[in-house]
């Protein structure tokens, strides 16, 4: 439970600590998600909407470059798409979501929908199409990710349909649609965290095959060597979301750096 | 269709085209819902941002011009608002800007959509020279026009008797009486929409649009020959003289002759 409750206190604190600088003027993190300062000085801002906005034409300034370097350089080495799981609110309304899911059983009674998880990738492309076709930051502008976390901040409108939109779809239309096959935020960091240092690792000899990692998984494909062989997740989809380690009864998953784990393998 | 098996290049390219055609319909659909989210041109920025176009480019939507106001003019864009979601604007008839001297939203732009330098004069910072928009009046409905004395819209424009002026005229159907009318200096309106704020008609008869949605422009072509400084910009033309030719034929023909009116 441990790392589940430290999911949902960080997700829970950015938020807050956005509210506080809002509300009360507490400048700790003010802004919000797209965009941010921490501690009055250091920028912080989501590399994608950054990327979004040079495609669309604008002039990149150093504040908002700086920052999304900052953002980059933390998931591209050390988080992988730790975003996802550890800080996006959306999150918390998918894992409710699936929750429910398998509490109903809704996928025995749900015939298969087929979806590629590399739909992402194309919509991530065709955003950034789009934002150069229309100088507009296309996803920035229907975002449901920042419908949400905007709206807990600055005022909500009618921004929770889009909020139950995300929740019925991956109740009753896709297991982790949104996040797992639709998301080009999640792409985005699939993409950039490909290559991070923080890996989940999967030890064969302590696995009895139970598969409960694979029942929880939000993104299945990065475990495909459970019970087959030693290895590290390498997948840039993996979220870090550590619900594998948590299910293990039998210490067969753990988080490693990857370098360290790849020199203990030999 | 029976299941025969397909050449590996004929499935290459079927696939191809789905993908193309999936990725099309998304374009469509998605550049549709683009457009209707950038569809509303009347709305009122905060001081110092981009024009319209590039202001949308720009926005990181991040909120902290929002969080700077002290007054709470400004808000984000929520669903609903039919605005560009998550960018910035006011409605002046609810809280009009103040016109903080310091102007405390625009230098935490990290972005530049709100452009420091469009509100800096002489190095320092200068509200004065915002343009939001600008006001224009319903000469029907303000009942200065009426003849009824109304001036609180020029009592509350903080460029008094600059943006807004009183102009006296004749009321010549009490044959007694003065008309004070508020008019509006274009050149001078900040947009702040303090007078939308103050006027006293049911729904106010002074309101701020964006400049670019009502302000004309007469062209190059036309010099105000009365404006020694309008007047340099043709110091160095040179007329030339234009001939016409005159008709040779008498002026009751060209009457009657229909066949150049078609």
């Amino acid at each position: 439970m441990k790392y589940l409750i430290s999911r949902r206190f960080t997700q829970i604190s950015v938020i807050a600590l956005y509210i506080a600088a809002h509300v009360w003027g507490l400048k700790i993190l003010e802004g919000n998600l797209s965009s941010s300062i921490l501690f009055s000085t250091v920028p912080l801002s989501d590399p994608y909407a950054v990327l979004q906005m040079f495609v669309a034409g604008s002039v990149i300034t150093t504040d908002v470059l700086i920052g999304a370097v900052i953002i980059a350089l933390f998931y591209g080495l050390v988080g992988g798409r730790m975003f996802c799981s550890w800080v996006c609110p959306i999150n918390m309304v998918t894992d409710a979501a699936n929750w429910l899911r398998r509490k109903l059983g809704i996928s025995h009674v749900q015939k298969r929908v087929y979806m590629s998880r590399n739909l992402r990738f194309w919509v991530l492309g065709l955003s950034l199409v789009l934002s150069f076709l229309m100088g507009l930051t296309a996803f920035e502008l229907v975002s449901p990710i920042s419908m949400l976390h905007r709206g807990l901040i600055f005022g909500m409108g009618f921004g929770f349909s889009a909020v139950l939109i995300i929740f019925f779809f991956d109740l009753f239309v896709h297991e982790n649609g949104w996040c797992g096959y639709i998301c080009p935020l999640g792409g985005f960091y699939s993409i950039l965290g490909k290559f991070s240092l923080l890996r989940v690792t999967h030890n064969v000899d302590n696995c009895t095959e139970c598969m409960e990692c694979k029942v929880v998984c939000p993104e299945k494909e990065v475990l495909h060597m459970v019970a087959k062989h030693s290895a590290t997740v390498t997948m840039g989809e993996c979220t870090n979301c550590a619900r594998c380690i948590e299910v293990c009864n039998d210490d067969a998953l753990n988080f490693s750096i990857r370098n360290l784990a790849n020199r203990s393998k030999k | 269709m029976s299941k025969e098996n397909i050449s590996s290049r004929r499935k290459f390219l079927l696939t191809s085209v789905r993908a193309a055609g999936l990725a099309t319909i998304g374009a469509l659909v998605w550049s549709s819902m683009l457009e209707e989210s950038v569809a509303n041109s009347l709305i009122l920025r905060p001081p110092g941002a981009l024009p319209e176009e590039d202001f949308l480019k720009s926005c990181i939507k991040c909120g902290l011009c929002v969080s700077a106001c002290p007054y709470d003019t400004l808000k984000l864009a929520a669903p609903g608002d039919h605005k560009p979601m998550g960018t910035p604007f006011f409605d002046a008839r609810d809280i009009p800007c103040y016109m903080c001297t310091d102007i405390p939203c625009v230098p935490v732009c990290p972005t530049g959509a709100l452009d420091e330098l469009s509100v800096t004069t002489d190095g320092e910072l200068d509200i004065n020279i915002a343009r939001m928009g600008v006001a224009v009046i319903d000469s029907d409905a303000c009942i200065a026009f009426w003849g009824i004395q109304c001036d609180a819209c020029h009592r509350a424009c903080p460029l008094i008797g600059e943006a807004i002026k009183l102009e006296y005229d004749q009321n010549k159907r009490t044959g007694k009486h003065a008309y004070l009318k508020p008019v509006v200096v274009n050149d001078v309106c900040t947009g702040c929409g303090m007078c939308e704020h103050a006027c006293i008609t049911e729904k106010a008869s002074i309101t701020i649009i964006p400049r670019e949605v009502v302000l004309g422009k007469a062209g190059n072509h036309y010099v105000k020959g009365w404006d020694e400084k309008d007047q340099q910009r043709v110091k160095d033309a040179h007329g030339g003289t234009t001939t016409t030719e005159i008709s040779k034929r008498s002026a009751l023909d060209g009457l009657n002759d229909e066949t150049d009116l078609y």
